[in-house]
């Protein structure tokens, strides 16, 4: 039977189920095929803290989203056209996402009294007309897997578990999916069980044939390649293994043998398994008894001459602080990577949030001055390890390297770049003596500066003659002997400040768009809002409303002239998933007003949200 | 033991001395500290090692045995209370060509950076760990440490205080460390012996240093120093040896027939029946058993020397083994393929 196709531009489907019904790996698989059609794409998956939380239950609903489109795009969609439910929860907990007119596949199987009431439903939704705004497909999706099945000697039980690949095959044939990247997927998973890999093939063929066959569907879609991405080789990729790519790039690029102290942790938890699968790199990783010694033995690699880092999110952050400013008097190269999830203490640890940035800046005692490089989209992560390793290198300090739980987990086309076109890193190590004593003698002095980034020496062991000591204990400026004097103290806490300060002079200045060039209102964002933040834009001067947008990679030390563009504007909007953390620092800064767009709810923001906000300060002006 | 670690160390191209191992820091601890000695017995010690003195790196926590490190003309850290074992786990793990001595007292090791301690020594990381045991907070001036025998009466706990202590070298075995040892800081000839076979010991070695804190704690080992009660208190283990101490040698340890060990007349139980001491069984129980005689208030029947030595692949001989074995199976890693990848799609 033939069916009409329809061309879109653009679409967002939801897949939602049960935390243990494969929800990740089906958007996972659906993402993989899009990819390879050329369409631009961004996900977001969304799914509990507990691994199997009580099956049925709002609270164990996993669900994974992706927008796919014929164009760039930059957020995974504020409501999904499609949403696919496995069950009455997984419908209960997305249905107030969905616009009038959204298609909904439901599972029927699994709309039995029981699993309704569970949820809170009275009546069952298919029958009791309050569907009627959408386009439902009422499917028996675990039946038609298990009579798909029955050929197999499978249990009901493993033949159940195979419905997520009925439900993939069918979207893939509902968007012209190509399906041969799955089944290689599946063939390289289950090879070495063939009665599962074969079941689950049968399963993806099955709800495929079904899509072609039934008549619950009438129409296909396609999504042409979007042509207005940059010419190049594209992958798709997630922040967590761009992050580590960058690390392993940066090792490569300065030519130090990589090292990773870290202790699990969500959502940093994939950057430690990334580096483990890459040993051939020389990669190091050290899964260690704690957050503390994860940071321990990366300061311990770092004095030994390795690029060393550790990865963690906010929790971890709080108990390894102590050990950061160890780092900032040491003055050795350290990359402190913290994906960002919702707090205070555990908090939300599978969503999340900025809310790390004061912690990052100002959380250790004394002053204690930690440069932050922020990553804002999923491939961006590769590009701010490598900034963060940079910074870390060059002027012997640890770097916060701020991620967050959506770009970590969320994934986006990437134009692969050429190694060759990697900036190098010069670690210069010290070699010999550095200093003239008034005598006439020729010493190395730890701590003398650099004149131009007042970088210390990194002398590491085993190089003859220049064995010193260092410590936590305040050290005389120059020699690096222990020193309780009062001026030098403080003249000691100025230098290590005047460091970290100074690299604002290799840190590019902030560039504005404003493409009408008269915005009177700057929307200026910082990590994972950039997505949200230029999707708002745009629809905004779709509207002929001028607005000007900006964003910021570095967060300490800000770009030079940051001060500058803040006080070109009539008003500075800062849209951030926190309190108003950025706005605190800028209004401190340069006694500029900020407006704060903040929300906390473990979601990126919502574009349609940043627009109405945008619009609403600027008809307020 | 064969240590084939240290022939991954560079040697010294110039005959050292102890002077060689002397900073030009004013050395810093109370008149009378026990601290001078090890050090002077470390810095004496060294040079029969023979490797470049840029390859040997000292690192310490908090406290006062660990301002150890900047009295010694190596490379050296003073790092942040109780991290020291963790700090030193990731430059053994990224150097094998360094000789890596960790510094700690009982509060560092024991209370603050327990943690680390355990599982250094369960890992068995190429570190030499010298316990500092004074039984005291001292550069906090004066309160109770977790070694310090119950009841002990302190500016924290002027009632005394009510914890049970650790045993260190119970604390140690416990955690199937591949070499124990205790010393006391007033035996020079013992704490070299016992610092050379640390030295030599392929892993984490914990040597347990006795160390008298005259300002806060005077006295804490007497008995076992005097030479009026040390004889009939103390008792040096030695490999293949029996087990005998006492003024003339009139006490042994023997296993009592319910399988504990016991100290006995030897006149009264026979010679036979003394237990030779075996550092090298695969199983800590007798080293254990040892570490369990002594009465941690009156100090007698205290073991000194090797409680354990056996041989087990370092944690960071392992690392460099799997991370050469990968490359030799995978080759050296190509970066353009990787971030290549597999599934990728041209956009012209």
């Amino acid at each position: 039977m033939t069916k009409q196709v329809v061309t879109l531009n653009r679409v967002v489907i939801r897949f939602a189920g049960d935390s243990g019904d494969g929800m990740q790996l089906t958007g996972d698989r659906f993402t993989s095929e899009t990819a390879g059609l050329g369409n631009d794409l961004s996900t977001l998956p969304d799914f509990p803290a507990e691994i199997r939380a009580p099956a049925g239950t709002i609270g164990g609903v996993s669900a994974f989203q992706l927008a796919f489109a014929d164009h760039d795009i930059t957020t995974p969609g504020d409501a999904p056209n499609v949403l696919v439910a496995m069950n009455p929860a997984a419908l209960k907990a997305n249905i107030k996402d969905l616009p009038r007119g959204a298609d909904i596949i439901l599972n029927t199987d699994e709309f039995t009294k029981r699993n309704l009431e569970k949820v809170g439903y009275t009546a069952n939704p298919i029958e009791d007309g309050s569907l009627e705004p959408y386009n439902v497909h009422a499917i028996a999706l675990t039946s038609q897997t298990v009579e798909a099945l029955k050929g197999f000697d499978l249990s009901k039980k493993e033949a159940e578990r195979s419905k997520n690949m009925y439900a993939l095959g069918l979207l893939c044939w509902l968007y012209s999916r190509p399906a041969e990247g799955t089944r290689t997927f599946l063939e390289k998973k289950f090879g070495k069980k063939p009665e599962i890999l074969a079941a689950n093939l049968a399963a993806f063929e099955a709800g495929w044939s079904f899509g072609e066959t039934t008549e619950v569907f009438s129409v296909q879609y396609e999504v042409a390649k979007a042509d207005d991405l940059p010419e190049g080789l594209y992958r798709n990729i997630m922040g967590n293994p761009a992050l580590a790519y960058g690390l392993i790039a940066a090792s490569k690029r300065s030519g130090l043998p990589l090292f990773l102290g870290s202790y699990p942790i969500t959502p940093a938890s994939d950057i430690l398994h990334e580096l483990a699968k890459n040993h051939r790199f020389g990669v190091t990783t050290f899964q260690a008894e704690d957050e503390i010694a994860g940071i321990g033995s990366a300061i311990g690699a770092a004095y030994g001459g390795a690029l060393a880092v550790t990865t963690t999110s906010g929790p971890g952050i709080a108990l390894k602080s102590e050990a950061i400013g160890l780092a900032v008097s040491l003055e050795l190269p350290l990359i402190v990577v913290d994906v960002q999830r919702g707090g205070p203490s555990t908090g939300l640890p599978t969503k999340t949030e900025q809310s790390d940035l004061l912690q990052a800046m100002f959380g250790r005692n004394g002053e204690s001055p930690v440069p932050i490089v922020a990553p804002q989209s999923p491939s961006d992560c590769f590009y701010a390890a490598m900034e963060a390793a940079r910074i870390a290198v060059e002027y012997r300090t640890p770097v916060f390297l701020l991620s967050d739980g959506y770009i970590a987990n969320g994934s986006e086309p990437w134009k692969v770049p050429s190694v060759d076109d990697l900036p190098t890193i010069d670690p210069s190590f010290a070699t010999g003596p550095n200093h003239v004593t008034d005598s006439g003698e020729e010493v190395f002095w730890p701590y003398k500066r650099d004149e131009d980034t007042l970088a210390r020496p990194w002398a590491i062991p085993g190089t003859k003659g220049l064995e010193h000591r260092i410590g936590g204990l305040e050290k005389a400026d120059g020699t690096g002997n222990i020193s309780y004097d009062a001026d030098n103290h403080d003249q000691m806490v100025r230098l290590r400040q005047g460091k970290v300060d100074a690299i604002a002079k290799t840190i590019p200045d902030l560039v504005v768009d404003d493409p009408d060039g008269n915005a009177r209102v700057l929307v200026l964002g910082w990590g994972s809002t950039y997505g949200p933040i230029g999707a708002a834009c745009e629809i905004t001067r779709r509207t002929g409303v001028a607005v000007a947008q900006a964003h910021l990679r570095h967060l300490n030390p800000f770009p030079s002239n940051l001060g500058e563009v803040l006080r070109s504007y009539d008003k500075v909007l800062v849209p951030e998933m926190n309190l108003g953390q950025l706005a605190m620092l800028l209004r401190a800064k340069y006694l500029v007003d900020i407006q704060g767009i903040n929300q906390v709810r473990g979601m990126p923001f919502k574009s349609t949200e940043l627009v109405s906000a945008i619009t609403d300060a600027i008809s307020s002006l | 033991m064969t240590a084939t670690y240290l022939n991954l160390i560079p040697k010294t191209d110039v005959e050292l001395a102890a002077k060689d191992f002397k900073s030009d820091q004013e050395v810093r601890w109370c008149p009378g500290c026990g601290d001078y000695s090890i050090l002077s017995n470390v810095q004496g010690f060294l040079p029969e090692l023979g490797l470049a003195k840029e390859n040997i790196v000292f690192i310490s926590g908090i406290g006062c045995s660990s301002r150890f490190p900047y009295y010694m003309n190596t490379f050296g850290m003073h790092s942040i209370h109780g991290r020291a074992p963790a700090i030193a786990t990731g430059l053994a793990a990224t150097r094998p060509d360094l000789s890596i001595w960790v510094v700690t007292g009982d509060g560092d090791a024991l209370s603050i950076g327990g943690n680390h301690l355990i599982h250094a020594l369960r890992r068995n990381v190429n570190l030499k760990i010298l316990l500092f045991n004074n039984r005291i907070y001292g550069l906090t001036k004066g309160q109770y440490s977790p070694t310090s025998e119950q009841g002990k009466i302190t500016k924290s706990t002027p009632e005394g205080s009510l914890d049970y202590s650790f045993n260190p070298v119970s604390l140690a075995l416990g955690a199937e460390a591949t070499f124990v040892a205790r010393t006391i800081d007033s035996d020079r000839k013992h704490m070299t012996e016992v610092l050379r076979a640390a030295a030599h010991h392929e892993g984490t070695s914990l040597v347990e240093i006795y160390q008298n804190c005259n300002i806060f704690n005077d006295g804490a080992w007497e008995p076992l120093k005097d030479g009026d009660t040390r004889d009939d208190m103390m008792m040096r283990l030695e490999h293949g040896q029996p087990i005998r101490f006492g003024k003339d040698m009139e006490k042994g340890v023997i296993r009592t027939h319910d399988g504990h060990i016991a100290v006995a007349d030897v006149a009264e139980v026979g010679e036979d029946a003394v237990i030779r001491h075996d550092a090298h069984a695969k199983d800590p129980g007798l080293a254990f058993a040892l570490s369990r005689l002594s009465n941690p208030r009156t100090l007698e029947n205290t073991p000194i020397g090797i409680f354990r030595d056996i041989e087990r692949p370092s944690y960071d001989r392992l690392v460099r083994e799997q991370l050469a074995e990968v490359q030799a199976k995978q080759g050296e890693g190509d970066l353009q393929a990787l971030l290549t990848g597999g599934d990728t799609w041209n956009v012209s």
